[in-house]
């Protein structure tokens, strides 16, 4: 089935497979590689981006699902010149990461929380993120990095 | 994991998915926000053979002040339940329900008629709606029907819809200052309740029904006649499992979801209570 999805703002149309997962076109036809993929059950989060501006697990989102959508990912996020969004420069300042695998999850699903909750306590940013998992468990920096971009 | 391959179809209204459905016949299934038949799918314990996409149809997505109920579109998703002002204010229990779903990247995609029409006993809100006497609305190729919540469940993941029908609405009672609480027990954040309790509670009326506690949502009936018949929060609470067959997994034995049970209807109606 022909599918038509922008990504990042760029309009990637092509030929996909219904059974296509989202995170399997945007990593294996798209190209962008910093989407992960964890548990690939959708409990680990590491998947995470933006669909229509709000964070989706794209292991369990078909990419026909996605036909005609708005997609964001972390290569999405920076400005052209580099500079990094607030939100990647609080996790840079705070060490919001340890080996980096959720990182790219985590970040998508912050700044989504953000956006619906600008303004959040520490424990609306852990009940926030509990659909993204650190095994390298590091949560204490990621809730600060978080916390931090909120201004707080 | 990559599910079997099917055909993709997409339905722009109710009407045009119940024909589509009805072309493909039993192998195909609905589409809403995949977040219960997708995991299925990938882990083959699903395989259909044709996937009806109702995931665009937006006029199925809505919340209505309808007098004495509160009239939930079926594929309005678990955050627009949660952060609804109309059911904050109305039907206090199933907004607070549905922020317990999952996480928020599901509650972004799970919808209300999905997460019904999937009938699992571990889920919020198909017990949520049960304890608060909820009536569905089916459409088919002869018509609506109603449907009440306690009519719905019939088994494992089985429900009173027939294989050509749809959920369309979910109306569920105004609350009316009742006293409500809503019980999960789990391990992890995000997870199933391991036993989970919605209830409340109304001068002498009251409703109480259990999560993954048998093959279906079960209405804690004995609860809520020794209630009636003025029995104590904790007597009550014993009567908890009375209607329950509750199995054993790799989180809790038979003994312990029974325990659970009493101890989380006895917080729940007391919390209704206060």
């Amino acid at each position: 089935m022909e599918i038509s999805v922008t990504i990042n703002g760029v309009t990637h149309t092509g030929d996909v497979e219904p059974r296509t997962l989202l995170v399997q076109y945007i990593r294996e036809h798209v190209g962008l590689t910093g989407t992960n993929i964890g548990c690939d059950t959708s409990s680990c989060g590491a998947c995470s981006l933006h669909l229509n501006g709000e964070a989706v697990k794209s292991c369990t989102v078909l990419a026909v699902q996605a036909d005609g959508q708005e997609i964001t990912t972390i290569e999405g996020l920076a400005s052209e010149d580099g500079t990094l969004h607030p939100m990647q420069q609080a996790f840079q300042d705070n060490h919001g990461l340890q080996c980096g695998y959720c990182t790219p999850g985590m970040v998508m699903a912050a700044t989504s929380l953000l956006k619906e909750n600008p303004n959040p306590t520490e424990d609306e940013v852990r009940i926030g993120l509990e659909g993204n998992l650190c095994r390298c468990t590091g949560y204490h920096n990621i809730v600060q990095s978080v916390l931090a971009a909120a201004g707080k | 994991m990559i599910p079997a391959a099917f055909e993709y179809v997409r339905a722009g209204s109710a009407d045009e998915a119940i024909s589509l459905i009805a072309e493909h016949g039993d192998e195909a299934k609905f589409l809403a926000g995949g977040h219960s038949l997708l995991p299925l799918m990938k882990l083959r314990l699903a395989q259909p053979t044709v996937l009806v996409d109702i995931g665009r149809v937006t006029d199925l997505s809505y919340i209505r002040d309808a007098g004495d109920h509160v009239a939930i579109g079926a594929l309005t998703r678990h955050m627009d339940i949660e952060n609804s002002d109309l059911l904050q204010a109305e039907v206090p229990l199933l907004a607070h329900a549905a922020h317990h779903v999952g996480d928020p990247q599901v509650r972004h995609r799970g919808t209300l008629g999905g997460t019904i029409a999937h009938a699992d006993p571990a889920s919020d809100l198909p017990a949520t709606t049960l304890a608060l006497g909820a009536t569905y609305v089916a459409q088919g190729p002869n018509g609506t029907r109603e449907i009440a919540a306690g009519d719905f469940y019939q088994g494992f993941l089985t429900s009173a819809l027939a294989a050509d029908e749809m959920l369309t609405e979910i109306r569920v009672p105004k609350m009316q200052g009742a006293g409500w609480s809503f019980q999960k027990f789990n391990r992890r954040a995000q997870d199933w309740a391991i036993v989970g309790v919605a209830a409340w509670r109304r001068n002498g009326d009251s409703g109480v029904a259990l999560v993954n506690m048998g093959d279906t949502p079960v209405l804690a009936s004995s609860v809520t006649s020794a209630l009636s018949g003025g029995a104590s929060i904790e007597d009550a609470a014993e009567q908890a499992a009375a209607e329950a067959s509750p199995q054993a997994d790799l989180n809790a034995s038979v003994e312990y979801r029974t325990h659970l049970a009493k101890v989380l209807v006895k917080r729940a109606l007391t919390e209704a209570s206060s």
